[in-house]
């Protein structure tokens, strides 16, 4: 009977997630539209930028378009993590949170409900990505296309417990253009999603120091790897780690005795 | 029981045979032949074989390669399964190029300083003749139907038609600067040949010895400069034809029916020359300033996997 009442909060989250990003056009077009932006018009201006060297999972000469794939699906899950944790700020602030934490169900379960419901959202966008790459010829091996999943399960999982941590900071709307400038941006752009560890190397020690041990690049490692049929077991092992740490502290954070609400005024 | 083990063993064997596959490619700078098997994808193992090597080719009873030894001014039988030189072959000075008639009995060398084509019977080891040709021979044919030899002049410009009968040119046909490589349709109709300068395919017709189709192998965001068309081969079944196109680090795919470009295919820098799989599933390419091979599946037209072979290679042929 308990199994039933977590099963039904899990699915009535889940379903309140998937019916309002689909129901929100805006949101559907705009989270496919930014990496297709990038695929399109950044990467076809860095066609031949790679250079030479061959790395893993690739066995040969790739475009810069096909390195970068990976990396928007890393873009795609990192936007809709910070997405989510925008709609528990919205949520918190319109009170529609209220009604979720009366729920009889421990604080957790309700986070992770949320935080797959995310991630769930994030796969179906990363899968339309898929499709559209497909057809302009960035294509990995059938099996790619299965093993992938488990590997976006985890990376959006991870992505969203960092948005949910964050979220916890975080008091008012407004407040998420911040999120944007210090989380997001220096996320993506300090990460293996547009170039290679060696092309960063090349550059600067710091900047490779900075992408090697950012969680963003070993998810976006994780999703490549898995997207060509093969496992990556550090950037398992680090998400993974990654994911327990965010998601602990975000359910410490969301803790009204001891977390972050408590200071910021219980709200 | 025991015969059932038999030709289950027999099946096996025979599978084996039939995926047993090398590849041969002659490394210029480190003097060597690399031995790779395709199928797995690695370098089995490289062995010194002479200054230079560059041109390479598989007897047709597939026991011997002839490989051109630049440096040393000759050509070179080696043993294709123990890797053993077994004799010469009197090239003449500088051997680059050669092409093997379909009857396997002759070889046809072009000798880029001597403005010559030295043709070679190749069980006596003995020259022939030697014909004269344009400047700076290079690309070197036989037609399928073993009429016709065709060697083009890079400098000169020029395809000349000689008569494997006679021995003599009879024809000549000006092409399109720096023809490179030239490759016949299986069934001896049309003539494929590369231009470096002018970055161009050009197919000829046997029959009327004229340039029946120019086709400019442009890619969109490759410079022209980079656009360098060397080596050309065409399926059996006159579906493909596929051009290296040098530093533009790219085959070509070229469908033989209708003349239009296909596909670019991304491979290593500045591809030189291409060789089919003994079945035509494949097609392999060396790749000389990114020290390796790629192998393209052409079912798909993909290339499957680059793999490290040696310093600069340069001629490949593929042994079932």
């Amino acid at each position: 009977m308990i199994g039933l009442h977590f099963w039904r909060v899990m699915w009535g989250i889940t379903h309140r997630e998937l019916l309002r990003f689909l129901k929100q056009k805006e949101r559907f077009v705009s989270a496919l539209v930014r990496p297709l932006i990038w695929l399109f018009v950044f990467a076809a201006g860095f066609r031949a930028a790679l250079g030479l060297a061959i790395i893993p999972p690739y066995e040969t000469y790739i475009l810069y378009e096909v390195y970068i794939a990976p990396g928007l699906i890393g873009m795609i899950q990192l936007f809709n993590g910070m997405q989510s944790s925008l709609s528990m700020v919205y949520d918190r602030e319109m009170g529609s949170m209220r009604i979720l934490m009366v729920c009889p169900l421990p604080r957790w379960f309700l986070l992770v409900c949320k935080l797959m419901a995310g991630t769930v959202v994030s796969i179906l966008q990363v899968y339309v990505f898929l499709v559209i790459a497909w057809f302009y010829d960035i294509q990995a091996p059938e099996i790619g296309y299965l093993l992938i999943f488990p590997a976006l399960l985890l990376s959006g999982l991870m992505l969203g417990a960092l948005g949910l941590l964050l979220s916890s900071f975080i008091k008012q709307l407004e407040n998420f253009a911040g999120v944007m400038n210090f989380v997001i941006f220096p996320m993506f752009f300090m990460s293996t999603a547009l170039y290679p560890l060696w092309k960063i190397k090349e550059s600067s020690l710091l900047l490779y120091n900075l992408a090697l041990y950012n969680p963003f690049s070993q998810a976006v490692e994780l999703i490549r790897f898995a997207w060509y049929g093969q496992f990556n077991p550090h950037a398992f092992i680090y998400t993974l780690v990654a994911f327990i740490i965010f998601m602990f502290t975000a359910i410490l954070g969301y803790n009204p005795s001891k977390g972050m609400m408590m200071r910021k005024g219980g709200r | 029981m025991k015969q059932w083990f038999l030709h289950l063993g027999l099946l096996l064997l025979s599978m084996s045979v039939v995926n047993a596959e090398t590849v041969f490619v002659t490394l210029e700078k480190d003097n060597a032949l690399a031995i790779v098997d395709p199928i797995k994808g690695e370098l089995l193992k490289t062995v010194t074989i002479g200054q230079r090597p560059r041109g390479i080719i598989l007897s047709a009873d597939n026991k011997h390669l002839f490989v051109a030894t630049s440096d040393d001014d000759t050509i070179k039988i080696i043993d294709s399964e123990t890797l053993k030189e077994v004799g010469e072959l009197p090239s003449g000075e500088d051997p680059e190029t050669f092409a093997l008639s379909p009857t396997g009995d002759r070889l046809y060398v072009s000798n880029e300083d001597d403005n010559l084509v030295t043709v070679i019977d190749v069980v006596a080891k003995k020259v022939i003749k030697l014909i004269k040709v344009g400047v700076e021979p290079e690309g070197i044919a036989v037609s399928p139907d073993n009429n016709w030899a065709v060697s083009a002049s890079e400098t000169t410009n020029m395809i000349h038609w000689i008569n494997t009968k006679t021995l003599e040119i009879v024809e000549n046909t000006l092409v399109d600067p720096r023809p490179r490589a030239a490759h016949f349709t299986a069934d001896s109709q049309q003539l494929w040949v590369t231009s470096e300068i002018a970055g161009t395919l050009m197919i000829l017709d046997v029959a009327t010895k004229k340039i029946i189709k120019n086709i400019s192998l442009a890619i969109q965001g490759v410079s022209r400069d980079k656009i360098l068309p060397v080596g050309v081969v065409i399926d059996k079944q006159g579906r493909y034809g596929y051009v290296a196109m040098g530093s533009a680090n790219r085959v070509a795919v070229i469908n033989a029916k209708t003349f239009e470009v296909e596909k670019f295919l991304l491979v290593g820098q500045r591809v030189w020359n291409l060789a089919f799989s003994p079945d035509q599933k494949r097609l392999y390419t060396t790749n000389g300033m990114s020290n390796d091979m790629s192998i393209i599946d052409l079912a798909s037209h993909k290339v499957t996997k680059s793999i490290g072979v040696g310093r600069f290679p340069w001629g490949i042929v593929a042994k079932p």
